[in-house]
């Protein structure tokens, strides 16, 4: 029908293979050994995870590297990517359904598991990076015997409001997506053990058009709360810097820098994903080079406004004439963590340039690559952002260095490895891709049968 | 006593609206369908009033975040003034922040609970499960339900001859 849709869907596959392209897999019962090597390792990551903060519980926040300039270091840097990356799942899925891209049904459904694991890790952080993280609840308002309020001025308590709100949201709005998928599954699982927890999941779903309807009105009325919602997020974390009197956050530029940021790293993300996905569970047929063609697309865009962002911050340094911005300036491009700033152009700024050539976004190998760049020059933003401003704030007897200890490193990394136990498990029981939304689109595409 | 449930099946959503429309020309009440995915002018073809729901959402996201600027306001302006820096105490700019979070959360979770009530989920049975091969009205299968104590399924048959449904009957509650 449109010519919009040519290439995201495989020709002459009806609905039922449509579905069974997904739901096989599942159902199948047995992983291969990538996968089983794959979850051992994440596992042991997760346990590392687990050590980490039962150590840092008992030995408290001097395991890390931050000392009493660098008040926030690694865990908030964390915090800021983890959030980067949870934002643009939700983002993706929203706002690709009201902007009617035909492309979206292949993959928001991982897209949206992307954010909620992402987002449940990046949580984790702040209270982690508190003292005394048995009472991170003091953030919320609740009647309680020191008649103390929380400080509704403060960044953290916005932090906490806007990271909970987030966090339910993405969890009602990936469940009422899944709602019907699971009923799919309920009727295709041939095990006892499959019909029951599918059949308890999907609540009875049954496909009524009434029911749909509902869905329809509930659905496209989150993804439009959504997005203003996702903007929101990492907007208050733009704040936090933002709102604190240092050379280099304190610009109005932050809020909206910080969401391009976020939406830049989760489309990385995405594309690193979805090449896992189609690769592993064999969906060459639903995740086509269209899909990572238009993907390549955002993430270029993102990487242009990231540079005008960049050249802005500089510009004002320069312009605003304060010695402090100055001098923060010098340090950020010249200084002893220079390497590293350059290192996060070239990954942010340069690498992403490739993608101008129709070839480059057509290479999966050239895109996975350059997606795992954007990813870790994020990474090195979001850390420099803090080290850079800390260790070079308006008063030099305070200038200190900063140190990274090996439980920095291992917080860091069991993150990653506990994302990824959550994204395998996931994707072993639940349809990765959306099978209604499929359905949907071969039929707005005038394939029938 | 309900009325019995006629089921039509159909392999494509396209005659399913079709014969949904000459259902309902027919006269036919309480007519509804069972589609794997939303069918894109199948409520209309039902005649299925618009949902509630959206009004419903966009009170509650109002009333959640009056409720919090209230909250912020006694709490910072009433019962626990606090000088910081200088600044004034009813800071309504920073408060709209909390209001803005706690009103999409409301309205989220009223579009959420609002769903599942006004659909009558979770539900363990309905009859249209006992029907053979109602399994893949989630996969590839397209039915129409006629709970109309006026029809039969050969009058169903009758009125969507020629649109070749896979199958007619009537199920047995």
């Amino acid at each position: 029908m449109s010519a919009a849709g040519e290439g995201l869907l495989p020709p002459g596959l009806g609905y039922g293979q449509l579905v069974g392209a997904v739901a096989d897999p599942l159902m199948r019962g047995r992983m291969g050994r990538w996968y089983w090597t794959a979850f051992a390792a994440a596992l042991l990551l997760t346990l590392v995870l687990v050590g980490s903060i039962v150590w840092l519980f008992i030995e408290g926040i001097g395991i890390f590297g931050n000392n009493t300039t660098i008040v926030w270091g690694f865990p908030i840097a964390n915090y800021v990517w983890w959030v980067g990356i949870g934002n643009a799942g939700t983002l993706i899925s929203s706002m690709l359904l009201l902007t009617r891209q035909p492309w979206r049904a292949a993959i928001n459904r991982f897209a949206e598991a992307m954010t909620l694991f992402a987002v449940s890790i990046a949580g984790l952080f702040p209270i982690l990076h508190l003292g005394r993280p048995y009472l991170s609840y003091w953030l919320a308002p609740y009647p309680n015997t020191m008649l103390l309020w929380p400080q509704w001025r403060s960044a953290l308590v916005w932090d906490f409001a806007a990271i909970v709100t987030y966090l339910l949201f993405s969890v009602m709005f990936f469940y009422i997506g899944l709602i019907p998928d699971l009923a799919t599954l309920r009727d295709r699982a041939q095990s006892r053990t499959g019909q029951v927890v599918y059949g308890i999941l999907a609540l009875g779903w049954r496909g009524s058009a009434r029911h749909w309807a509902r869905h329809d009105a509930v659905y496209r009325a989150m993804a439009a709360m959504a997005v203003p919602l996702v903007v929101s997020v990492h907007s208050v974390v733009g704040l936090d810097f933002a709102a604190g009197l240092m050379p280099g956050w304190q610009e109005t530029i932050f809020p909206p820098y910080f969401v391009v940021g976020a939406l830049f790293s989760g489309f990385a993300m995405v594309v690193v994903l979805a090449a896992l996905m189609r690769w592993g569970f064999g969906l060459q047929s639903l995740l086509t080079a269209r899909h990572f063609e238009a993907m390549a697309k955002v993430i270029l865009a993102a990487s242009v406004i990231m540079a005008i962002s960049y050249g802005t911050e500089w510009l004002m340094s320069w312009y605003g004439g304060e010695r402090a911005e100055r001098s923060f300036l010098r340090h950020q491009l010249a200084g002893s963590d220079a390497l590293l700033y350059w290192g996060m152009i070239a990954c942010n700024v340069g690498a992403p340039q490739l993608l101008w050539l129709p070839a480059a976004r057509r290479s999966l190998p050239v895109l996975i690559g350059i997606s795992l760049l954007v990813n870790i020059g994020m990474w090195l933003e979001r850390i420099l952002i803090i080290w850079d401003t800390l260790s070079h704030g308006y008063l030099p007897s305070m200038w200190r260095p900063w140190h990274v200890t090996v439980w920095d490193w291992a917080l860091l990394a069991g993150s990653l490895g506990f994302y990824a136990l959550l994204f395998l498990v996931f994707a072993r029981v639940l349809p990765v891709v959306s099978m209604h939304d499929m359905g949907k689109l071969r039929h707005e595409e005038g394939g029938s049968r | 006593m309900t009325a019995p449930l006629l089921l039509a099946e159909f392999r494509d959503p396209d005659t399913l609206l079709a014969a949904t429309r000459r259902a309902r020309e027919a006269g036919l009440r309480d007519l509804d369908a069972h589609t794997p995915f939303a069918v894109d002018g199948l409520p209309e073809a039902l005649g299925l009033a618009g949902s509630r729901l959206r009004p419903v959402m966009l009170l509650a996201g109002l009333a959640a975040a009056a409720l919090t600027y209230a909250l912020c306001w006694y709490g910072g302006v009433v019962s626990y003034p606090f000088n910081t820096g200088g600044r004034p105490l009813h800071t309504w700019q920073v408060f709209l922040v909390l209001c803005f979070e706690a009103g999409i959360l409301a309205a989220a979770i009223a579009g959420f609970v609002g769903f599942f009530v006004a659909n009558g989920l979770p539900r363990l049975h309905d009859r249209v499960f006992a029907a053979h091969g109602f399994e893949r009205a989630s996969q590839d299968r397209f039915f129409l339900a006629v709970a109309d104590p006026q029809a039969d399924a050969d009058g169903l048959a009758a009125l969507l001859d020629g649109l070749a449904p896979l199958s007619v009957r009537a199920v047995d509650a």
